[in-house]
């Protein structure tokens, strides 16, 4: 400030100034209350797998306690090594694993292909047919899983691992999230490849597919994550124990040694480690890919 | 050569050729699509007359099931939990998840951190969540009962295995589960609000609780809309969770829709019977996705 300030206005800059540092503290104290609160959330969000974590590692007794045993005494891995003999935890993850793949796979392919039709190619009846695949995304599975369920019997795709493929791979959510995407990328550049004779299959593979694989990639990790933690398909499609994917498997497990808690966690802790780990070296493009579909519902 | 022809017959030529392309590129996804999705949504509409069984006779028997639904029970105790859980589920969800992404909008250390705790409950497999709410509610040895007693509260309410605390464990599952998914969409809303109409509001002197009502509501509102439509649409047809946890009991107490249309079909083969329910649950989801399409378009208008 200048030194040749007069006193009124010195004073008013002193007001101004005063006032000032309120708002700032205010704001802190706003930030104090903010902060706390966001604690305060994390905490409830995270208590059932701090619970699961620790349950895992303590002996079947110090699960339940009176009072609570927050920390484990003595942390016990045996847990670790005994769900691995009385359960098929490896049948499980692989059938899971295949699985999770191959739909993830086919549900990119299909839907990237789709939504270049219905994002970059005109012709008519086009955007009533996308209607059609958003329609149902407000029709809920559970509403005709019965008629799907009898016709998947017909083509005796039940109790195989190709009903959950058939059943996950071609959502209608992957074409639009992709269709999404497409349209953020500016025609000129398909325009000129179109120009210079490029085929439309060609602009799609070598100019679309590299542009989009933020978007491939969020795809990818959410139809995986869905594929691994779905429990309903397997619950009505596969029977046979050999098919059972961890989420089944789990729960029969869950059924079977009803008492043994610690090792009940253990297996939770087993099943959701994958898609931690995942999803913490993916966490962007989940977040992207829920972006993208919420912002324009 | 296609310059050689007429110019409307070059036009119905790309016409024809940009048909073909297009369907091309749509129809590896589409056949699966059709089959799988579109076929059953509409032979849902001839099940639901029918009487089929496990062995595949059906035979036409007009609206004996809808008289039957009628009469039955169970299915409108399912009804009425599946409205309870929405009626709760729905507002709790919104307020979390947008206090949250409020919460999380502001320029906070750590807000990356927090925004992946919220998520995580979303995508963890609800078999191994559902197990451990299951044990944190355990109404003698469970922490949530010794929380509430060391926070001063004397009941000790009984939760999953009680009739009374069941549904309520239930929509408190169902809301922490929810909350991170529609979270990141409340978040990816705000931040398209620009920062003048803020500023703006402020020049007007008008404050936080002011700001929040006059500007982040109404350019949310697409948002919003968003959101209420699928948590309506989650809410009815909430199932995996109910099984997991409850598995509808104790009794019938958290019986709903989804469960007595699994239970009707796949347990007791009775798949049209079952198809009528299916038919109430996908009539409501479709009903209240229209009026909310009609109210939000007037209120646009």
């Amino acid at each position: 400030m200048d030194t040749a300030v007069r006193p009124a206005q010195a004073e008013t800059a002193l007001l101004l100034n005063h006032r000032a540092t309120r708002r700032r503290r205010l704001s802190r104290t706003g930030r104090i209350i903010g902060y706390a609160l966001l604690v305060v959330a994390a905490l409830a969000l995270l208590l059932p797998f701090y619970w699961m974590v620790v349950s895992s590692l303590k002996t079947n007794n110090e699960v339940y306690t009176t009072p609570i045993q927050w920390v484990p005494k003595t942390v016990v891995w045996e847990n670790y090594l005994d769900i691995w003999r009385k359960s098929h935890m490896v049948t499980w993850l692989k059938n899971t694993l295949i699985l999770s793949v191959a739909v993830s796979a086919l549900q990119v392919f299909t839907g990237s292909f789709a939504a270049y039709g219905f994002a970059k190619v005109r012709f008519p009846g086009r955007d009533l047919l996308f209607l059609a695949y958003i329609g149902t995304i407000a029709v809920p599975w559970q509403s005709y899983m019965i008629p799907q369920f009898i016709l998947m019997s017909k083509l005796h795709l039940s109790n195989t691992l190709w009903s959950i493929i058939a059943l996950q791979a071609f959502s209608a959510f992957g074409v639009f999230l992709m269709k999404q995407y497409y349209e953020t990328i500016p025609n000129d550049l398909s325009e000129a490849a179109r120009m210079d004779g490029m085929s439309e299959y060609g602009i799609w593979r070598r100019i679309m597919l590299p542009l989009s694989m933020p978007a491939l990639a969020s795809l990818t990790l959410l139809t995986f994550v869905n594929t691994w933690n779905d429990y309903l398909g397997p619950l009505l499609y596969l029977r046979d124990p050999s098919l059972w994917t961890i989420q089944i498997g789990l729960r029969s497990f869950i059924n079977e040694y009803n008492a043994e808690y610690a090792l009940i966690m253990t297996g939770s802790v087993l099943s959701v480690l994958p898609i931690a780990l995942i999803f913490l070296v993916g966490q962007r493009y989940f977040i992207e890919g829920i972006a993208t579909t919420g912002l324009k519902g | 050569m296609a310059t050689l022809l007429p110019a409307p017959a070059r036009r119905r030529r790309t016409v024809w050729r940009d048909t073909a392309v297009g369907w091309s590129f749509i129809l590896p996804n589409f056949v699966g699509f059709a089959v799988l999705t579109l076929v059953p949504v509409l032979a849902l509409f001839y099940l639901a007359f029918t009487n089929w069984n496990v062995f595949g006779l059906a035979e036409w028997t007009g609206p004996a099931n809808f008289q039957r639904l009628m009469h039955d029970a169970s299915f409108w105790t399912a009804l009425r939990n599946t409205l309870y859980y929405t009626v709760f589920h729905i507002p709790l969800t919104m307020v979390a998840s947008l206090g949250l992404a409020l919460l999380l909008n502001r320029k906070l250390r750590g807000v990356a951190f927090f925004r992946t705790v919220a998520f995580f409950p979303y995508i963890a497999a609800i078999v191994a969540t559902a197990q451990v709410w299951n044990m944190l509610f355990s109404p003698e040895y469970g922490p949530i009962n010794h929380i509430l007693h060391f926070f001063g509260f004397s009941g000790n309410p009984g939760w999953t295995v009680s009739a009374d605390g069941s549904m309520p464990a239930v929509i408190i599952v169902g809301t922490w589960r929810e909350m991170g998914y529609y979270m990141l969409i409340f978040l990816a809303g705000l931040q398209t609000i620009p920062g003048e109409l803020y500023e703006a509001a402020r020049m007007d002197g008008a404050n936080a609780w002011h700001r929040f009502w006059t500007v982040t509501v109404p350019s949310l509102r697409p948002t919003t809309f968003f959101v209420t439509v699928m948590l309506t649409i989650g809410s009815f047809k909430v199932f995996d969770l109910i099984l997991l946890l409850t598995n509808g009991g104790p009794g019938q107490s958290t019986l709903v829709l989804s469960q007595y249309i699994y239970q009707k079909g796949f347990q007791e083969n009775q798949f049209g019977y079952a198809s009528a329910i299916s038919i109430v649950l996908f009539a409501i989801c479709f009903l209240v996705t229209v009026v909310q399409f009609l109210v939000n378009k007037r209120r646009n208008a």
